[in-house]
């Protein structure tokens, strides 16, 4: 009986990540093809990528889009967890659904209605007040930091609400100020909450394109505008030496994000444990004394 | 966290409102806005509202007549049932996918689950765009899934699978399959077994558990990845116009259309007024979902 339902188990896991993984498997392997046409295999042929490398439109655009990941990421890092810090430890205040509303609905909002819509407040500030004057990175950062901080946001709460507070009281109890306690205990715990949120951001960010082409200028063109104009003529092959760039940069990065993290976790967890052993002694050597 | 100094909790609390106020609530006060305007050719394309008829006197002049456009021409109409249906059948197709996915996933050991969760995310790092774009060298007529099944002897000739609707579906059920595996994930793996063994001491065949138990309490994790892959997937636009048909109807496509080719801004304020008034109940739904699932910090 049991026997069955594992077999049914292997089928499906099997199955499901062959269906996610051999679309990104076939954009890597043809990637390295002689032939033009992407899907007739004619020898393998590093080409592409000397191609790219010579591309002055995709490396402009690839540079743009660089700036622009690492700026909005970093900002919306410290904006969703002031949001996460407000909504996780802040207790109820008034306000506090309709913050937990902004911040969860950009998540889901389709991009098309955002991208408009931050557009339009672009124009009308502009109109009104001359600030943004045009549009160029400054709008797309700005919109950037806005869709990626509803992502920080989640990670952090979810962070918050599972690590245990009894330090920070204990520090609040000791006397330290608040700002103290955020800094010297609360941030080094979610530190890694934070590194994925910040990764998660970057990538989301980088790869971003409705939102981006409703908020670009003229001169600001980033490297999924650039991807999709090409793409919508039909398969080429630099763009699959592209993906294949950019498939094994994250999968390094992520695999050493994980890896620091779980190590960091793995001190975390046992320095926290040894300091409420201690505090457990303690507590019992006053209860003897 | 109550000792807080209250200016320090204010301006905390202050930055990321203001800014998601700005940058997230206002922007769809003025979308509104432009939506009752008249189209013009300027930079902005658009008529202001509100005019100085004299000195004193403020005309504010509101035009239903994109939104009275939008009801006439069926083109709208049928771009939103559309949406919604292409969108409905992704989702039920999503759980149906993710389903089992996530189920086996959870009942692995507790060391391979993170393995197995890391690669269902993995693919969610890397580029959506090419990830569609990848679809593209797959499906389409001397493409890889064409090739191996003429290789295989199943078909003769090559089947037009790229510019359908099937490629549609394709296209985001496997974009957004991870949206629906982790809240999935999260709530099959928090799940009590010993209900299922009580279950089983009880004389309950596995499969009957599995309806009886099991099913009924992921609801909670159904509806959340449902909704998350629902509500982006109505307002889809790069998908159907990578994969699908150049005449195919999508209210994201339309959007885009207006906005980019006719420049009709106003028009396209209205379609996404229209479209955000269908969507703001799930919205909100989800919401409050996800706020009762994070909402810890609110007990204490």
């Amino acid at each position: 009986m049991m026997q069955g339902r594992s077999w049914f188990r292997l089928f499906a896991l099997i199955v499901g990540f062959a269906f996610l993984y051999i679309p990104i498997g076939s954009l890597i392997v043809y990637s390295f093809n002689e032939s033009k046409l992407v899907t007739v295999w004619a020898g393998f042929s590093t080409k592409w990528y000397g191609e790219l490398l010579h591309n002055d439109q995709i490396l402009g655009a690839a540079w743009l889009s660089l700036k622009v990941a690492a700026s909005s990421a970093t900002l919306a890092v410290v904006l969703g967890t002031l949001a996460g810090l407000v909504l996780s430890r802040f207790g109820p205040f008034r306000g506090r659904t309709l913050l937990s509303g902004l911040t969860t609905a950009p998540l889901v909002m389709p991009e098309v209605i955002t991208g408009l819509s931050l557009l339009l407040l672009f124009v009308t500030m502009e109109q009104l007040i001359g600030w943004p004057a045009g549009r160029g990175m400054t709008t797309i950062v700005i919109s950037h930091i806005t869709f990626t901080m509803a992502f920080v946001t989640v990670i952090v709460q979810s962070r918050l609400s599972q690590m245990d507070d009894s330090l920070e009281e204990a520090a609040m109890d000791l006397g330290a100020r608040p700002s103290r306690v955020f800094f010297l205990i609360t941030l080094p715990i979610i530190f890694p909450a934070l590194l994925s949120g910040w990764l998660l951001a970057f990538t989301l960010s980088l790869d971003d394109l409705v939102i981006t082409s409703f908020v670009a200028g003229p001169g600001s063109t980033t490297l999924p505008m650039v991807i999709f104009s090409k793409v919508r003529l039909g398969v080429s092959p630099d763009i699959n030496a592209l993906a294949t760039i950019l498939v094994g940069v994250v999968t390094i990065g992520v695999a050493i994000a994980g890896f620091t993290m779980t190590r960091q976790q793995k001190i975390r967890d046992r320095d926290s444990q040894m300091a409420l052993a201690a505090n457990q002694q303690m507590i019992e050597s006053l209860k003897k004394g | 966290m109550k000792r807080l100094g209250l200016t320090g909790t204010n301006l905390v609390t202050a930055v990321p409102y203001l800014w998601l106020l700005l940058f997230f609530l206002v922007p769809f006060v003025i979308v509104l806005k432009i939506s009752f305007s008249d189209a013009q050719i300027s930079m902005p394309p658009y008529q202001p509202l509100i005019h100085w008829v004299s000195e004193k006197a403020l005309q504010i002049q509101l035009n239903f007549g994109n939104f009275a456009f939008l009801v006439e021409d069926n083109l709208y109409w049928r771009a939103y049932l559309n949406s919604i249906f292409v969108a409905g059948v992704s989702t039920v197709l999503c759980l149906l996918i993710g389903y089992p996915i996530a189920y086996s996933i959870a009942r692995s050991s507790p060391s391979t689950r993170n393995i197995l969760m890391l690669m269902v995310v993995l693919p969610f790092w890397t580029s959506f765009l090419l990830r569609v774009y990848a679809w593209i060298g797959i499906l389409k007529n001397n493409g890889l899934l064409n090739n191996l099944l003429m290789w295989l002897g199943i078909i003769h000739e090559p089947i037009h699978m790229l510019q359908t609707d099937f490629a549609v579906y394709v296209g985001i059920v496997y974009s957004y399959l991870p949206f629906m595996i982790l809240p999935l994930y999260a709530n099959l793996e928090k799940m009590d077994l010993t209900l299922l063994e009580a279950a089983s001491d009880l004389g309950c065949r596995p499969w009957q558990a599995f309806m009886k138990i099991t099913v009924p309490l992921s609801v909670p994790g159904i509806i959340a990845g449902c909704l998350l892959v629902f509500i982006p997937a109505v307002g889809e636009f790069v998908i159907p116009s990578l994969l699908g048909d150049p005449g195919m109807l999508m209210i994201g496509k339309v959007l885009w259309t207006e906005f980019f080719n006719n420049r009709d801004w106003p028009v396209a304020s209205a379609v996404a007024i229209a479209l955000l008034m269908f969507l703001v109940i799930p919205i909100m739904y989800y919401q409050r979902a996800q706020d009762a699932e994070a909402g810890g910090g609110l007990h204490r």
